[in-house]
Parts: structure tokens; C-alpha cells; sequence
């Protein structure tokens, strides 16, 4: 809709009419604009009940945890539970375990996802079209039928218990999706430019790292941020790889751990769970728009 | 936090790396020599390029699927933990009882209980009516949040930032903390529940309500995604498409079905796919709620699940993952062939 404070001969027309369009909505009658707002504050409650509720959990002193109180700021509030968490669990090493092979697994499965999204995108060879469907079917497996067949090599292997088989699969299997992003986005780059830094002297590769990679960053940003936010909350294959050794634990199964004794340790899953939730809750809202444009940049057009 | 422990932790993470890069810078020099100094090949770039994820890819997924399926032939077990050889050999031994069993576990799959007494064409069902009704939810108020938010009104950031947070939050932080609030006595579902005079379910033993619990928590995660989704592919419709339609005496819901949904079509069929395969797989929200415990509210992926380590009957597991995988398989070409959703992808 344009700007300009006086309404076009449209707007003027739907004001009068009452008529909104979805795009619209500035003609909407008092009632139809109290009903919306009443919809969308009812939704965000749902949404948020919960959080605060658990902001509330974390806040109780420890002879009130069970109690039975709905109040958001507790009688009695205090930070004991966040000191408890902090200073008397494992709680802080699980996040520096999770920490450091979110970060190292990430970066190798940007690099790998970038040079073969290159190849992709740029080369016609055969079996391209084989590869490309291949690497999307991938995306159906359930990741619990990989689980048997990983858990008993990695037995046969001697990798249960230690993190050497959590950073080689970690890295490995958000390369499928890395590379549908990055080659999706590569498309879009017009490959003249590539041609011309060549015509200047560059080798094929030089032109991929000096034009088409500084070019991509956004694309690259938003692959290194889906590969950390999946390892980071993976859960499934670190219970099975990592065993019952808390001290090796990543914070899902330590979280988890607190939950399934919940009587004794309910305010420590609170602390701990509004701890390791802000930090990723202010970078998706930092970064929501662009998460969303990768699912769609990944070539799954319409 | 223990020094020593995490020092530990991060050479053992540095030390894995370090060999990845060894390897592939291994890998590479082969393939130089043997493609570019050898064979002179014309399309040596692109196979040195593609070579380290293909042998990843390889080791990680297409061996153990293939492994998969040779011990889906066998009666592999954790009391029978032999090698069966490639291919399953018919003599192969284990404790000196043949382990090649054929079809058998295959058949089995359909005919004998999966779980205890669930038997697969239960569990199938309530996988399909989970996965149905969630995406139903979340395609249907994710659809409406985003029309009300693609409004002019005051306050919209707010509501949106408010509404994508059980987005933002670990799944694990939220399925812990839903799974205690489900609690029937101090759990915050029954109390509120309470206030209103309703003395709440037993969440975590009454079939019924755990399977709703679980698609009440899975609804609530998965509505945010879905809206800002549908959002942004309501924000690439022109709006002079509707003044138009405004003008030729369009009703709302006119507009809404002749330029909305048609318009909507390329992020809606790759969104109903991917909610589709990814509520199928969804092993995080049935495994934290039900915690394994009532077999009502297993899906075919948790009780997959169970089959290999609760039970742990492994050949038979892998002849049940080959059949869910399947049953997915199936829904997704039919689902593209109908829609058309991947045209345009690869040329």
C-alpha cells in the first residue's frame, strides 16, 4: 500500500464499504479489530504461559517447590536454584561439552557443504541428478533407523563412550540440507562474475573462494546456524553414543536427567532450562527471518 | 567445571577434527594424482570437489543402511551379537544356530506384536492419526495466525515475537518442562484446570489423554514455524492483486480463495510435505511425554526405537526401519508427483 496520508480512491471506497483485503485491514470495523486483537493476545498467551511459568519454577525457594502456586514472582523469591545448577552440578561442564562439538561440527560441515554445493551448482556431470535426489531422500530417514546400525559399529568400533563418533556423525549428516541451501543459493549468483574473475586470471577455484563465497555469506550464515542449532539440540544419538558417563554428557541428556527425577530437582530443571534457553531464544529472534529464508532457499520451489 | 575433564573433552574433539582433515587431505591427493596427473579427466574439479561429502555421506549413511538391511535377514540379537558376514551367508553360525533366517523378520513385522502386545497395524495407525492431526493444527491456525498478522494492526511485532517462542526454544527445554507440568498434582495443566473446576486427568497413565498430551505439546511447538512460514508467503503477494480484485467487486473470501490460496501454493505444498515427514519422524516429543511407557502412544519411530534397544532384537529392527521408511517413502513420491513440488529444482 502506498504511503501518502490521503487515501486513494480504493482505500477511501473499502473504508466506506467496510471491505478489508488480506493485505489490508485498515477499514475493519471496532468489533472486528477488538476480536482480531483478542485472537492474537489469547495465542501469545498460550505461547508464553509456559515460559513464564517456568521463569516462575526457577525463582522458588527449595521448601516451596511443590508447592502449588499459579503466582509468576514467588513468595519468596531467590536465585538459589541458578547458584545450585551453576556451582553444584555437572551442569556447566554439560554446556562447555555441548558447546565445543557444536562449534567444531559446524564449521566442518560448512566447509564440506560449501565445496560440494560448488560442485553442484556449477558442474553438469552424471550423476548429478542421482546425487541431488539422493541427498533429499536422506532428509526421510527417521533418525532412529540409522541408530541401530551406528550404535553397533560404533560398539564394533570402540567409539561408545567418547566423543570421537558424535563429532564424525554430527557433521556428516547435516550435509545433505547444507549442501540443497548453499547450491540453491549459488543459483541465484550469476556465474558472469565467476567468468570474469577467470578472464582476469583467476583459476576456477580462486574464483569460487575470492567471488562466489564472499558473495554467499549470508547463505553460509544461515547453514552454519541450522548445522549448530541441530547438534545443539540433538538428543537422540548422543544418548545412544555417549552412554550413562554424566560427566560426558551434552546438556540435552543432562537436562533430561534433572526431568526424570523431577521430585528432588524440579528447580534445578527450571534454572537450567531458562539458562540454556536465552541465549539461543535471543539469537533466533535475532535471526528468525533468515532461518526462515533458508528453508526456502534450498531450491524447493513451487 | 572440572579443568582437567574439559580440557579432555575438547583435545578429544580437536584430535577428531584433526584426523577428519587428514583424511581428506588424503583423499584429495589420491584423487589429484590419479584424475589429474593420470586420466587428464575433463571433470576432475567437480569429483575433487563433491569426493569428501560422497565419502562421508557413504561411511555415515549409505553403509550402515546397507548393513541395515543385511542384518534385516538375520536374527541378530543382543544375546546373538554375531557377525553375520556380507551378504548374510545361509551358513553364517552364531553360537552354533544358523542366524540367516530369510524373510522371517519381515513377516514378522506384520503378523506378530512389534512392541509387547502392540502389534504394527496398531502403532500405524496411531502414527498416521498423530501425524494427521498435527499437521492439520499446524497448517490450520499456523495459516490463520499469519492472515491476522498479515494485517494492518497495531502491536504486530509484539504478537509475533511473542507467538514464535515456543520456536526459539530447545526442544528438549520445552518437553522437559511439559512433561513435568503435566504432572497430575502439581503440574501447572491441573491447576489451571482446577480454577476452573475441572479436576484434570491422569496425563502420564490414561492412554487417551497421554496421546492428546502429546499432540497438545506437539501443536504448541509446531504452530510458530508454521506461521512464520505462511507469513512470509503472504508478504510476497502484491497487495495491488486484492485493490484489483476490490475493484471487480470481490468479497474477502473471494479474494481469500481466488489470490490467496493459489498464490500461497509454492511455500504451502513444500511446508504440508515437510511437517508431514518431519511430524512422521518426530522421535523427541512421543519419547519425552510418554517416556517408552504406555505403548497407546508409541508412533512407528519410537517404537522402532524400542524395538532395538529396549528390546533389543536388532535384525528384526532393521527389517521394521526398512518398512517405515517405506511407508514414508510412498506418502512423499506420490505427494510430489501430485503437487509438482520439486520442479524447477534441478536444472
Amino acid at each position: 500500500m502506498t504511503s501518502t496520508t490521503v487515501p486513494t480512491p480504493v482505500q477511501a471506497a473499502a473504508v466506506k464499504k467496510g471491505i478489508t483485503t488480506s493485505a489490508g485491514g485498515r477499514g475493519d470495523s471496532p468489533l472486528k479489530r477488538a476480536i482480531i486483537h483478542a485472537t492474537l493476545f489469547l495465542a501469545a498467551l498460550i505461547a508464553i504461559v509456559p515460559v513464564l511459568r517456568v521463569i516462575s519454577v526457577s525463582l522458588r525457594p527449595e521448601n516451596r517447590l511443590l508447592s502449588r502456586t499459579l503466582d509468576i514472582i514467588p513468595e519468596g523469591a531467590t536465585f538459589a536454584s541458578y547458584e545450585n545448577v551453576l556451582f553444584n552440578t555437572d551442569f556447566p561442564q554439560w554446556l562447555f561439552n555441548s558447546l565445543i562439538i557444536t562449534i567444531g561440527t559446524s564449521l566442518v560441515g560448512l566447509i564440506f557443504a560449501a565445496t560440494s554445493a560448488y560442485g553442484f551448482s556449477r558442474f553438469a556431470f552424471p550423476g548429478r541428478g542421482v546425487g541431488l535426489t539422493g541427498l533429499l531422500a536422506t532428509q526421510l530417514i527417521p533418525a532412529t533407523m540409522l541408530l541401530v546400525p551406528i550404535f553397533i559399529l560404533a560398539i564394533q568400533l570402540d567409539l561408545v563412550g567418547t566423543y570421537r563418533g558424535l563429532v564424525i556423525a554430527y557433521a556428516v549428516t547435516s550435509v545433505p540440507f547444507s549442501i540443497w541451501i548453499l547450491k540453491g543459493y549459488y543459483d541465484t549468483v550469476p556465474v558472469e562474475l565467476e567468468e570474469a574473475a577467470r578472464i582476469d586470471g583467476c583459476s576456477q577455484l580462486e574464483a569460487f573462494w575470492r567471488v562466489l563465497l564472499p558473495l554467499s555469506t549470508p547463505a553460509l550464515a544461515i547453514v552454519f546456524l541450522f548445522n549448530f542449532l541441530a547438534a545443539w539440540n540433538e538428543f537422540v544419538l548422543a544418548r545412544v553414543l555417549i552412554g550413562s558417563q554424566t560427566d560426558l554428557f551434552t546438556w540435552p541428556l543432562g537436562i533430561l536427567r534433572f526431568q526424570a527425577q523431577f521430585q528432588t530437582q524440579w528447580g534445578d530443571l527450571a534454572a537450567a532450562s531458562v539458562l540454556v534457553s536465552i541465549p539461543i531464544v535471543a539469537l533466533f529472534l535475532y535471526s528468525s527471518k533468515w532461518l526462515i529464508s533458508g528453508v526456502t532457499l534450498g531450491g524447493v520451489k513451487g | 567445571m572440572d579443568v582437567d575433564r574439559s580440557v579432555a573433552a575438547l583435545s578429544e574433539v580437536l584430535f577428531t577434527l584433526a584426523i577428519f582433515a587428514v583424511g581428506i587431505a588424503i583423499l584429495e591427493g589420491v584423487l589429484y594424482v590419479i584424475l589429474v596427473r593420470w586420466l587428464k579427466a575433463r571433470l576432475a574439479l567437480p569429483i575433487l570437489l563433491i569426493a569428501p561429502a560422497l565419502v562421508g555421506l557413504t561411511a555415515l549413511i549409505i553403509y550402515p543402511l546397507v548393513w541395515e538391511l543385511n542384518v534385516s535377514f538375520t536374527n541378530m540379537s543382543l544375546n546373538r551379537l554375531c557377525d553375520p558376514g556380507f551378504p548374510a551367508g545361509l551358513l553364517a553360525e552364531c553360537r552354533g544356530e544358523p542366524m540367516f533366517i530369510g524373510l522371517d523378520n519381515y513377516i514378522n513385522v506384520f503378523t506378530r506384536p512389534v512392541l509387547q502386545v502392540a502389534g504394527f497395524f496398531q502403532v500405524f495407525w496411531q502414527t498416521i492419526l498423530w501425524t494427521v492431526i498435527n499437521v492439520a493444527f499446524h497448517v490450520g491456525l499456523g495459516l490463520g495466525l499469519a492472515l491476522l498478522l498479515n494485517r494492518h494492526l497495531r502491536l504486530k511485532g509484539v504478537y509475533r515475537a511473542l507467538i514464535v517462542l515456543p520456536w526459539a526454544i530447545p526442544q528438549i527445554v520445552s518437553l522437559a518442562v511439559w512433561r513435568t507440568e503435566l504432572n497430575a498434582e502439581f503440574g501447572m495443566v491441573n491447576q489451571l484446570l482446577s480454577l476452573i473446576g475441572i479436576s484434570g486427568p491422569s496425563w502420564m497413565t490414561d492412554p487417551f489423554w497421554n496421546f492428546f498430551a502429546m499432540i497438545m505439546v506437539n501443536v504448541w511447538l509446531g504452530v510458530p514455524f508454521m506461521m512464520v512460514l505462511l507469513l512470509g508467503g503472504l508478504q510476497s503477494i502484491p497487495a495491488d492483486l486484492y485493490e484489483a480484485a476490490e475493484i471487480d467487486g470481490a468479497s474477502s473470501r473471494q479474494s481469500f480463495r481466488h489470490i490467496t490460496l493459489p498464490l500461497l501454493r509454492p511455500v504451502l505444498v513444500p511446508s504440508v510435505i515437510l511437517g508431514t515427514v518431519w511430524t512422521f519422524n518426530n522421535f523427541n516429543v512421543p519419547f519425552v511425554i510418554n517416556q517408552l511407557e504406555l505403548e497407546t502412544s508409541d508412533t512407528l519411530v519410537t517404537g522402532l526405537f524400542r524395538a532395538a534397544f529396549q528390546y533389543n532384537r536388532y535384525g528384526f529392527a532393521g527389517a521394521y526401519a526398512f518398512v517405515v521408511f517405506a511407508v514414508l517413502l510412498v506418502f512423499v513420491i506420490v505427494y510430489v508427483r501430485r503437487s509438482g513440488a520439486l520442479r524447477g529444482a534441478y536444472e
